[in-house]
């Protein structure tokens, strides 16, 4: 019978070598940000410090564009932490398996970001062989700690990269051609698409309002639609 | 330019909120199960905001003076269908730079 040690350190090798699919999606997104932020003037310490602290790729090249726009600060900040309101559905997927872990545990898991594909996987877990907390713990960390790394890494070669790329590149377009990728692969229903349809054409609609604030008047539409879809759908 | 004291306040409270955020089930309310009506709304909060945020920018971007642009809506058109294909965020991207790089020529040689 082997170690509990022994096993925990298993469960975190074995995270460590999953993370390795998301680098393909880690690098040139983190590399994105570094170099859309030097772009903006923001020098290589403050894009760090940034990212460092949201580690949230999407709503910081949310608040990045809007403070470039001048957009006002609470514009800004109801903009970006909406772009994060989802990450509550991984919080909640990740409860019934780190739940019984100590509160210092599952306050330092939870500063990781946690896309809901990792929240399956440690689902897939259960179905195959029941774990232990402690193992369950050392695969998360297992998993994060080269994403965390891959992606301070990418953000920093970026922001120093930044100026030099230059205008003829059109990278003023890289930000839209992400969000619109992004998006784009998560229409998988028909709310979804309801959601991103009513969102833009009352975002656009709405353009001329003081600046930035038709934007989360759509993005709350756009929500409201893909509920009330959804809601429709399940009841026909 | 970006205002450095609304660049501090923006790492400061986006960065403490999104970690409220996450932390909220696993740290604080525990293994209950969210209201129906909240996991509808959080379901599509993505798609509601990422797109509406770029929507001006594609069609009038800045580079261009606010003219719409063959090129740039082309450009979305192929990240659209590449990202809808697929399923995958990567291929779509890279379909929309690919694209975007290359209809230039396409147009000129036309």
């Amino acid at each position: 019978m082997p170690k509990p040690i022994s096993q925990t350190r298993k469960a975190f090798f074995k995270g460590a070598a999953h993370a390795l699919s998301f680098f393909v999606v880690i690098v040139p997104f983190a590399m994105l940000f570094g170099v859309l932020s030097a772009e903006a003037g923001l020098g290589p310490w403050e894009t760090q410090i940034f990212f460092v602290a949201v580690f949230a790729g999407a709503s910081q090249l949310a608040a990045l564009q809007l403070m470039q726009d001048q957009a006002p600060v609470l514009v800004i900040l109801a903009t970006g932490l909406a772009v994060n309101l989802r990450m509550m559905m991984s919080s909640v997927a990740l409860t019934p398996h780190l739940g019984a872990a100590p509160l210092g545990i599952r306050a330092t898991i939870a500063y990781f970001p946690v896309d809901q594909r990792f929240a399956l996987s440690l689902a897939e877990f259960d179905k195959n062989r029941s774990q232990s907390v402690a193992e369950k713990v050392a695969y998360f960390f297992g998993t994060v700690t080269p994403i965390t790394a891959v992606w301070n890494v990418s953000t920093a070669v970026g922001a120093h990269l930044g100026r030099a790329v230059p205008d003829s590149w059109g990278l003023d377009f890289a930000m839209p051609i992400t969000f619109v990728g992004m998006t784009a692969a998560m229409l998988t229903t028909l709310p979804h698409a309801v959601a991103m349809a009513v969102s833009v054409a009352v975002t656009l609609a709405l353009w001329a309002m003081p600046y930035g604030t038709g934007l989360l008047v759509g993005a709350a539409a756009g929500m409201a639609a893909g509920a009330i879809t959804e809601a429709w759908r399940a009841r026909a | 330019m970006i205002d450095r004291p609304t660049f501090w306040l923006v790492v400061v409270v986006l960065g403490g909120g999104t970690y409220l955020i996450r932390l909220s089930f696993l740290g604080l309310l525990g293994n209950r199960p969210l209201p129906l009506w909240l996991v509808r709304a959080l379901r599509y909060t993505a798609v509601a905001v990422l797109p509406a945020l770029v929507a001006p920018a594609i069609l009038w971007p800045p580079a261009t003076e606010d003219a719409p642009d063959p090129v740039r809506l082309g450009a979305i058109a192929v990240t659209v269908l590449a990202g809808v294909l697929t399923r995958n965020m990567i291929a779509a991207i890279g379909a929309g730079g690919a694209a975007f790089y290359l209809l230039p020529m396409v147009l000129a040689a036309t």
